[in-house]
């Protein structure tokens, strides 16, 4: 009972299947999990085993051919539930940042908020110049996209979620589009959301970050989840046997 | 020498300025504009229209329902209008649809509207699917809903990428309008006809009115790339510079 109350994210035997005229692919096949509140989950796997699938899936990027995901108590799926309301509660962060290169670094953060009418074009000013101030990028509030960094652009896209106030944030390989000098600066910043309490899924490559942030860690193989435990489990001791080959050719 | 110099000054002054031509051709010049701009507006909000139903009918992953049916009726529309001259759509406009009308101003707004619509629409519609996809779902991830990431996120972005395109349309519609004198128009293509009736002289007013269609799309050209230097402004041409 105690575990249902805290789960802010389930999904239940998620299957997804991708159709066009020339082939079909089962990209997730019977996935179920739990994400608690406060949780930071790391999703590790082979490329292509439907990882980012996975995370998309969430907050209805891709569509589920089958299976629940209930978010709040409220099943996503349904036809009848409004996916825009429950997406604000939920940040996402893109692997290519898709910050939007024709407003300034402010206006990418205030547009959602004021649109959606949670904040006023000023509280969204101030909010947006608070956090850029967290992530070491108030001076170039007035920018445009083109004139930042990889690492300053995505340190913007976690910024620019974080302004809805999320209850829970999605990153998909937030720092595999990085100049590897970049990758700090990203992984700092979602270290210190972790320590704050935010409830994080997390697709990465990093497995350092994995070991030392997750309080969990999925492993997935074909579109499912065929291991899962904590860091010190799955990297010290990985039971089955196709997470031991990807660790052996991932650590080294 | 002199005497040729003499026969065109006379020509001149019988084109332009006998019986106040000059100012037929202002008045003419000013329906020729006028049709432009306002059928430029109508084929606009026409082509946004259809360019937003038939790209999010591409995007959709379940077919049919009402968007279904609306795409195949722009699918109809683009396919006809582009596929017939538009002389011929104007003379259908004026003596069959619109036929109990003498308002031969809406007629030839609405005919050139639409016609330019269709052209517009396939225009934005390559715009709207250049704009990367990771752009709307990073709109949508916001919870900003389809319509609000299309009008903040990716129109602007669309607009961007076609603008050299729509001034082309522009300029061809602005040409194009020169055939509204077969439903009794007096744009300055009729002006010319009318003075070469009067003066029998067809080098001064024909030249003269290919003189003005050409300062017009020139000016029209330099608007739109003073336009598009301007929405370059997301700091990457500064960037180039360095």
């Amino acid at each position: 009972m105690e575990q249902q109350k805290n789960a802010l994210i389930e999904v239940k035997d998620l299957h997804v299947v991708f159709r066009d005229p020339s082939r079909t692919v089962h990209a997730i096949t019977g996935l179920s999990t739990e994400i608690k509140s406060g949780e930071v989950v790391v999703v590790i796997g082979p490329s292509g085993c439907g990882k980012s699938t996975f995370l998309r899936t969430l907050n209805l990027l891709e569509t589920p051919t089958s299976g629940k995901i209930i978010f709040e108590g409220n099943d996503l799926t349904d036809e009848k539930c409004d996916v825009n309301l429950h997406r604000q509660r939920i940040g996402m962060v893109f692997q290519h940042f898709n910050l939007f290169p024709n407003m300034t670094i402010k206006k990418n953060m205030t547009l959602a908020p004021v649109q959606l009418k949670k904040k006023t074009q000023e509280e969204a000013d101030e909010k947006a110049m608070e956090l850029l101030k967290r992530v070491g990028l108030d001076d170039r509030c007035d920018a445009y996209p083109g004139q930042l960094s990889g690492g300053q652009k995505q340190r913007v896209a976690i910024v620019r979620a974080l302004m809805m106030e999320p209850d829970v944030m999605l990153f998909d390989e937030p720092t595999s589009a990085l100049d590897p000098e970049m990758v700090g600066e990203v992984l700092d910043v979602m270290r210190e959301l972790a320590k704050a309490g935010m409830t994080m899924v997390v697709v990465t490559h990093e497995m350092g970050f994995a070991k030392e942030v997750a309080d969990r860690v999925l492993f997935m193989s074909e579109g499912s989840i065929i291991e899962e435990g904590s860091p010190k489990e799955i990297f010290d001791n990985p039971q089955n046997r196709r997470t031991q080959e990807f660790l052996s050719k991932v650590l080294h | 020498m002199q005497e040729w110099f003499s026969k065109i000054a006379f020509d001149f002054r019988q084109s332009f300025i006998d019986s106040d031509r000059w100012q037929a051709l202002l008045s003419g010049l000013g329906t020729t504009l006028l049709i432009t701009v306002l059928a430029l507006v109508i084929g606009v909000v026409l082509g946004v229209l259809v360019a937003v139903v038939r790209s999010s009918y591409d995007q959709k992953k379940k077919k049919g329902g009402v968007l279904g049916l609306l795409n195949k009726i722009c699918y109809v529309y683009i396919t006809v209008i582009r596929g017939t001259p538009m002389m011929v759509q104007l003379l259908i406009m004026y003596f069959v649809i619109m036929a109990s009308s003498t308002n031969t101003m809406l007629v030839a707004t609405l005919s050139f509207g639409i016609n330019s619509g269709a052209y517009l629409a396939e225009i934005i519609r390559g715009g709207i699917m250049a704009v990367d996809r990771g752009q709307s779902e990073a709109g949508r991830s916001l919870g900003l809903s389809y319509v609000q990431t299309m009008r903040f996120i990716v129109i602007p972005q669309a607009i961007k990428t076609i603008l050299p395109a729509l001034g082309n349309e522009l300029i061809a519609l602005l040409k194009e309008t020169s055939i509204v004198n077969v439903i009794g128009m007096k744009d300055i293509t009729k002006w010319a006809i009318n003075v070469q009736g009067r003066t029998y002289q067809a080098f001064m007013p024909f030249l003269g009115i290919a003189a003005v269609y050409l300062v017009i799309v020139i000016i029209l050209t330099k608007l739109v790339s003073i336009m598009e230097r301007r929405l370059a402004n997301d700091g990457t041409a500064k960037k180039r510079s360095h």
